[in-house]
């Protein structure tokens, strides 16, 4: 039972900025919950404060009931990979993974038989004696992971640990990443800036932007039901028309949709997905470009004012660029003061 | 096919040039010399000596005043480089790793030595440490050279902390190291060939360092280097100064052979921020 509860943490860089604003988080056991934000939101900072490797100005972080808010990271029971995996180049991989065991004095025979085993868990076995410099990217990334997993921390910290590898070693490593995390029960927060990493690890994702949580929620859920305009925007494409509403209808350009709200100023949330073009004798965009994927194609339209949108499509060979099109939006959401309003 | 024959076929005639050119400066003088050192008779206009021997390095190696300047300038060299070592090592550390007012002006400083001509330097300090009593002795010589050492012991440490991935050093401490032994476990053994590589340059430096030694140590301390000065200026004998300088590539041959094998052409150029 490993629980990590953050409390009102605040982060103040010399200068006033906050990375960290007030923020509050309680990772459950076994969790894996992801932090997902632009560079500069404070998700990394807030990883290497639980770490232990910065100083929040205020606030309060424990692990399993105990305040280690102030404790050295040696002394946390916490585990980081690092995104540059920092391997220690001159150990070779045996050493790098019995270093932590070596320094809690426990003894040769029991170091190699648990090295061995997390060797054979992140699928390195018989790699102990190769020099990390050896390895490839996707294996020196293993052994990173094996180099915290070995020492069995409370909590597993990752901070964007494949961001360095290509997109395929990428995904084939977060599905491996997954099952260890499932098949170990180890509670887990993850960092990263990749949206499709985070809808396809997390139990849980949190997104931040500018030291504070826009949003919380089962990927899912935050995916289908973005709560603010930036998480709209931020999650998956998204194709954000800001407008005006009166007497129930939204209107940008040429563009028009009831939306049964009070008037005034409105931010309309439309996804690619979830946009249907038809031919119409009084069109209400321009197609741009058609951009044909194979599976399905996606359209880029402009509205009369130049507003770019974006359709995804099933059968793209039936537009062309110039044509004119009428817009069926299915499901919509609405913003006003960076609030969802409306949701369809 | 063809662009593999034409690749083999084409000679680098530039490069060739270059290093037969390089070959003659710097082979060439140390051959003379060498040939010198077992020459016994050697007269115009022959391009080869008459008669090859070991005479004059029994009569060189015979004499006492070559014996105690060895055994003077490898005590001298070992005293400098330790010192120097104890010195400059955590000030490197300090002024790659820390923050504290004046290290710009302090960092400056320590090379700032080397920023005047040398020999005037030299003669500003020669004239404090005579009222000081320190020229003709050991000590005198010793802070003279760790002057010189400054440089290469500073700057090289510097840049090879600097080096350090400060990632390994986190890594190192959530595994649960204190701080001290990451230092020692990581950070050193990180930086540990460049600065081998830079101990080694100071070593090597003091031990041919010849103006200071000179300078500060006369007449009481007479080091190799000063000792082949005098026999080059004062002996019409040319074999004592070969034997000599043949003998005194001695440490430096073994020195470069030691540093290729421990550390590998990388380091050097690291340790200079390449």
């Amino acid at each position: 039972m490993s629980v990590l509860h953050i409390a009102e943490v605040t982060k103040t860089f010399s200068g006033g900025t906050h990375a960290v604003n007030s923020f509050s988080l309680d990772v459950a056991d076994g969790e894996l919950v992801c932090l997902l934000g632009p560079s500069g939101s404070g998700k990394s900072t807030l990883l290497r404060m639980v770490g232990g490797f910065e100083q929040p100005t205020s606030g309060r972080i424990t692990i399993d009931g105990e305040d280690v808010t102030h404790l050295p990271p040696e002394r946390r029971p916490t585990g980081m990979v690092f995104q540059s995996h920092a391997l220690w180049t001159h150990m070779n991989v045996f050493k790098n993974l019995a270093f932590g065991l070596k320094l809690r004095r426990m003894p040769a025979g029991e170091i190699r038989e648990k090295v061995e085993a997390v060797l054979e868990l992140v699928g390195l076995a018989g790699y102990g004696d190769r020099m990390t410099n050896q390895l490839s990217g996707g294996q020196q990334q293993r052994v990173a992971l094996a180099r915290s997993l070995v020492l069995e921390p409370k909590i597993l910290l990752l901070d964007e640990p494949f961001a360095s590898l290509d997109q395929h070693l990428r995904e084939r490593l977060r599905e491996e990443v997954r099952d260890i995390q499932q098949r170990l029960g180890i509670t887990t927060l993850f960092v990263t800036h990749g949206q499709d990493e985070a809808l396809s690890m997390a139990d849980r994702i949190v997104v931040m932007a500018n030291g504070k949580t826009e949003q919380m929620g089962r990927p899912d859920v935050v995916y289908r039901d973005p709560k603010t305009p930036f998480v709209a925007g931020f999650i998956g494409t998204m194709n954000l028309v800001e407008g005006e509403v009166t007497n129930g209808q939204f209107t940008r350009s040429d563009f028009t949709f009831p939306l049964p709200i009070a008037d005034g100023p409105a931010t309309l949330a439309i996804r690619p997905e979830a946009l249907d073009l038809t031919a119409s004798d009084t069109p209400k965009a321009t197609v741009h470009r058609v951009t044909d994927y194979g599976s399905h194609g996606l359209v880029d339209l402009d509205l009369a004012d130049g507003t770019r949108l974006k359709s995804m499509v099933a059968h793209p060979d039936l537009f062309r660029t110039g044509q004119g099109v009428d817009l069926k939006p299915r499901a919509v959401a609405a913003y006003r003061n960076n609030q969802q309003i409306f949701r369809s | 096919m063809t662009s593999l024959t034409s690749t083999r076929a084409r000679i680098d005639w530039s490069g060739i040039a270059f290093a037969v050119l390089l070959t003659l400066v710097i082979i060439g003088p140390l051959v003379v010399v060498a040939t010198w050192a077992f020459t016994e008779v050697w007269r115009y206009p022959n391009i080869i000596p008459q008669k090859f021997g070991f005479r004059f390095w029994g009569q060189t190696l015979g004499r006492p005043d070559v014996w105690n300047a060895l055994m003077l300038s490898l005590k001298l060299s070992t005293v400098v480089t330790l010192l120097s070592a104890l010195i400059c090592l955590p000030a490197a550390y300090a002024f790659a790793r820390m923050k504290f007012p004046g290290r710009d002006i302090l960092f400056f400083s320590f090379l700032a030595g080397h920023a005047f001509p040398k020999f005037g330097l030299l003669v500003a300090i020669a004239a404090i440490f005579l009222q000081l009593n320190l020229i003709g002795t050991f000590w005198g010589v010793v802070l003279i050279q760790l002057v010189g050492t400054l440089m290469f012991m500073i700057w090289i440490p510097v840049a090879a902390f600097q080096a350090v991935d400060r990632r390994m050093e986190e890594a190192a401490r959530d595994v649960g190291a204190s701080p001290l032994r990451v230092f020692w476990s990581i950070t050193l053994p990180q930086a540990g060939p460049t600065i081998f590589a830079a101990v080694l340059l100071s070593f090597v430096g003091t031990f041919y360092e010849t103006e200071g030694a000179w300078l500060i140590g006369a007449p009481g301390i007479r080091t190799m280097p000063v000792l082949m000065i005098s026999y080059i200026n004062n002996q019409m004998v040319i074999q004592y100064g070969a034997v000599l300088s043949v003998l005194l590539w001695v440490p430096s041959f073994i020195a470069l052979m030691f540093a290729r094998r421990v550390i590998g052409g990388g380091a050097f150029a690291r340790g200079f921020g390449g």
